[in-house]
């Protein structure tokens, strides 16, 4: 069979297929988004469902695998936090049926709100650990993780990088394994985590990891690639293996390793001592650089190498050689920045232009979401925003902070629905409990937006495309107890509604709900019905107020002391620069 | 030898779409190939990147500032932007297109309109392709992607693979006849450039 052309996320999700996996979840986050989304196309043989967030995802398959299933579950780095729970305790039980964790770590911080390096969970969590360095070995890793998973009892922490899960690269297809369901049996000495049981499953799982040591030293996963007379020796994995080659070729020695945890000592102690300079070459932390200097050899890394940042060839070999950085053209004119921004149409657009009119009245928070771009100027959106969910959690403390200096301003939260649903609603709990003096937004567009419209528990469809049960968000804030003279549930871009529900709010003491409600502009059935639609600007009726521009839209321009539709193709004649507009000089064409 | 190729472009413009026909040709070629894109939150109109390496075996799959043999851009300033990345000889295709990022539309930046000026007179090797006026021509500007496609593989002198059927291949079906057209005059308008 020829090879395949694949991203590292869709030869995860073959290497699941082809290892015999009957469950899959995850909850998305990019880098990790697409691995799930590729499973879906196995529905023949896979069970695959997005969770409504990665505890629930990492639980999931906690069932599935003491229920005998090869399970898969797949996350971005930040989600394995929101994980960690249920995967100490599976480190300690173990698994029945194979049981593969992926936490795709983001370098760069590419589209994150940190730059965690998550191989430090797998000695903490007692996981084994396999890192593949390109798309084959995504593949072939995902497989070997299944099969350590059950030889050595232990869920396995495949680690990949956004540069692997994002790069395609070539990779041979097989056929799918007939590994059957493993029998169902009661163990609860194994699998039921009370004090006692955890106690003697902790003392199998060190016994299990000085096995899989071995192992680990005999692998095919961990081997030296010897060139002849090289002086130099480079320990290294993943993506900074291929930056490795690429800088020092034939001119160095290499042990790379793939099953990172439990690591080689004893290979890594017989390779070092082949060579009189030895490179640690890694992203991040200094996980493989502590290691080695355990083992009482001294080698150079960190002190060169930064721990900030995405690694590429040429920071190594700025850091680790006298090469020359390459000759380019330069020119003295600037391109201006282009920061991601909220789309033409967007209905967050009504929701930031209302929280910017009344920003001396309220402190607004954000989260993470396609709501994160409101930030930026001149909307000025929020000031701070955390996590998932804290958007609606963090403004209880706030709002107590805020009283207790006399600041008489009200902490306003938002959270889109796919968040609220991940982590938002315990957070909204809290707010009517504590009967906390804050406004908390929903902004409900009908989808997981800003990582490609995934399904979530408020979509009529699942990831496998089928119908599933609608989960009523409005029902749902309601039946936590607050009043309706509590709730507002506003059309974000009808801003004469919005406005009087952000008086509202700001009127009332205590907990206050805006539930907005607009699909994303982006889903399918909604760009179809609003193809051909835009808006005009005639020059003779507008003023140059320029007030049209203060919603930031991108279809908008002021051109020759005009405002002008000058992307008619992008604009969906959502109508927010006419509701703007004091004189009347925008209309709908197409509608 | 190693060929490295960036495209550049904002979100929207269909980058990937062409990435996506290149690596294949390349794959049908017997090339190792690896390609690598960043997307995320640059799918919100932001600048968006594609690096794509051919060889007999390929390493990292990123490309550093000074390392691209050819760069593609979509976009007038994102032109700008990429010519760090050009390796001394190379060269650079770039469509005169413009689209305002948020800071010139506020008017808060100044958009860069004599980029191409400032781009050829650092660096000589600058092809300037009416990639999306020609697509606008043709029927649909969304097809400025397959124009650009066309010169490139004239540049790359890739020979050896039938490029219209993959165009035809990945590209929607009702969008074929104009996308096979698109590919053709990319080619013709880069033998025009070369020629002159």
């Amino acid at each position: 069979m020829n090879p395949a052309i694949m991203s590292g996320d869709e030869a995860i999700a073959r290497g699941a297929w082809e290892a015999g996996c009957t469950v899959a979840t995850a909850y998305p986050g990019t880098p990790s988004t697409e691995i799930l989304e590729n499973v879906a196309q196995y529905k023949e043989d896979i069970y695959s469902q997005w969770a409504c967030n990665e505890k629930v995802a990492a639980e999931i398959a906690a069932g599935a695998s003491i229920g005998g299933a090869r399970v898969l579950c797949a996350m971005k780095h930040v989600g394995m936090n929101v994980a960690a729970d249920p995967i100490f305790t599976m480190g300690y039980a173990g698994v029945n049926g194979g049981m593969v964790i992926v936490s795709a770590d983001d370098p760069g911080c590419h589209s994150s709100q940190n730059e965690q390096d998550n191989r430090l969970y797998a000695p903490h969590a007692k996981l084994a650990m396999l890192e593949p360095a390109d798309s084959q070995e995504c593949k072939d890793y995902t497989i070997a993780a299944f099969e350590l998973s059950e030889k050595y009892d232990v869920p396995v922490l495949l680690r990949v990088t956004t540069r692997v899960c994002h790069s395609k690269s070539l990779v041979e297809l097989e056929k799918r394994d007939s590994v059957a369901v493993k029998q169902y049996e009661r163990k609860p000495e194994k699998y039921a985590m009370l004090p006692g049981t955890a106690r003697s499953r902790h003392v199998i799982r060190e016994r299990l990891l000085e096995e899989m040591e071995e192992y680990s030293s005999a692998c095919p996963y961990n081997y030296e690639e010897i060139s002849n007379g090289a002086k130099i020796g480079v320990i290294t994995s993943g993506i900074s293996y291929q930056h490795s080659r690429e800088v020092f070729g034939d001119s160095a020695s290499y042990l790379k390793l793939g099953l990172t945890y439990p690591l080689p000592r004893k290979l890594i102690k017989n390779f070092a001592e082949k060579f009189d300079t030895l490179y640690v070459i890694e992203e991040n932390e200094p996980y493989l650089e502590n290691a080695v200097r355990q083992l009482g050899i001294s080698c150079v890394g960190k002190q060169k190498l930064p721990i900030c940042g995405e690694l590429n060839a040429q920071i190594v070999r700025g850091a680790l050689t006298e090469a020359s950085i390459p000759e380019t053209y330069k020119t003295d004119l600037a391109a201006p920045v282009r920061p991601p921004v909220l789309c033409a149409g967007c209905p967050h657009r009504g929701f930031f232009y209302t929280i910017s009119k009344n920003s001396k009245k309220i402190v607004p928070v954000g989260d993470i979401g396609c709501y994160a771009l409101g930030v930026a100027a001149p909307l000025n959106g929020f000031d701070f925003s955390i996590c998932m969910g804290a958007g609606l959690s963090s403004i209880i403390g706030l709002s107590k902070a805020l009283e207790q200096q006399g600041d008489s301003r009200k902490a306003l939260g938002m959270v889109g629905d796919s968040t609220f649903f991940h982590s938002g609603i315990n957070s909204l709990i809290d707010v009517v409990a504590s009967e906390a003096n804050v406004i908390a937004c929903i902004l409900d567009n009908s989808i997981t937006a800003m990582t490609g419209h995934q399904e979530n528990p408020g979509t009529a469809h699942n990831l496998m495309g089928l119908p599933s049960p609608q989960v009523n968000l409005v029902a749902m804030v309601k039946s936590l107890g607050l009043g309706e003279d509590r709730i507002r549930v506003v059309d974000p871009l009808d801003l004469d509604a919005m406005q009087k529900a952000m008086d509202d709010g700001i009127a009332t003491e205590g907990p206050f709900v805006i539930i907005t409600k607009r699909p994303c502009i982006l889903i399918k059935e909604v760009a179809r019905q609003n193809s051909g639609k835009h808006c005009k600007i005639d020059p003779e009726k507008c003023k140059s107020c320029k007030m049209c521009m203060k919603i930031t839209c991108p279809s908008l321009a002021f051109v020759g002391g005009k405002a002008t539709v000058a992307d008619p193709a992008n604009c969906t004649a959502c109508g927010l620069c006419m509701q703007m507009c004091k004189f009347g000089a925008i209309e709908k064409v197409g509608v | 030898m190693t060929t490295s190729i960036l495209l550049v472009g904002v979100g929207g413009q269909g980058t990937i779409l062409i990435s996506k026909i290149l690596t294949a040709g390349l794959v049908k070629l017997g090339f190792d190939v690896k390609m690598s894109e960043i997307h995320g939150m640059s799918q919100r109109g932001g600048s968006v990147t594609t690096q794509i390496k051919y060889s007999d075996k390929v390493y990292a799959p990123n490309i550093g500032e000074g390392e691209a043999d050819v760069i593609i851009a979509f976009e007038k300033a994102e032109s700008l932007r990429a010519l760090p990345f050009l390796k001394k000889g190379g060269t650079m295709i770039l469509d005169e297109r413009e689209i305002y990022p948020m800071p010139v539309l506020t008017g808060v930046a100044e958009y860069p309109h004599n980029a191409i000026d400032a781009l050829k007179a650092a660096c000589p090797n600058i092809t300037v392709i009416k990639a999306a006026q020609t697509a606008e021509e043709l029927g649909n500007i969304r097809a400025q992607n397959i124009v650009l496609l066309g010169a490139l593989t004239k540049v790359l002198g890739l020979d050896g693979v039938d490029w219209k059927e993959l165009v035809a291949e990945y590209v929607p079906p009702k969008a074929k006849e104009l996308n096979l057209k698109a590919y053709d005059a990319g080619q013709a308008l880069q033998a025009q450039k070369t020629n002159a």
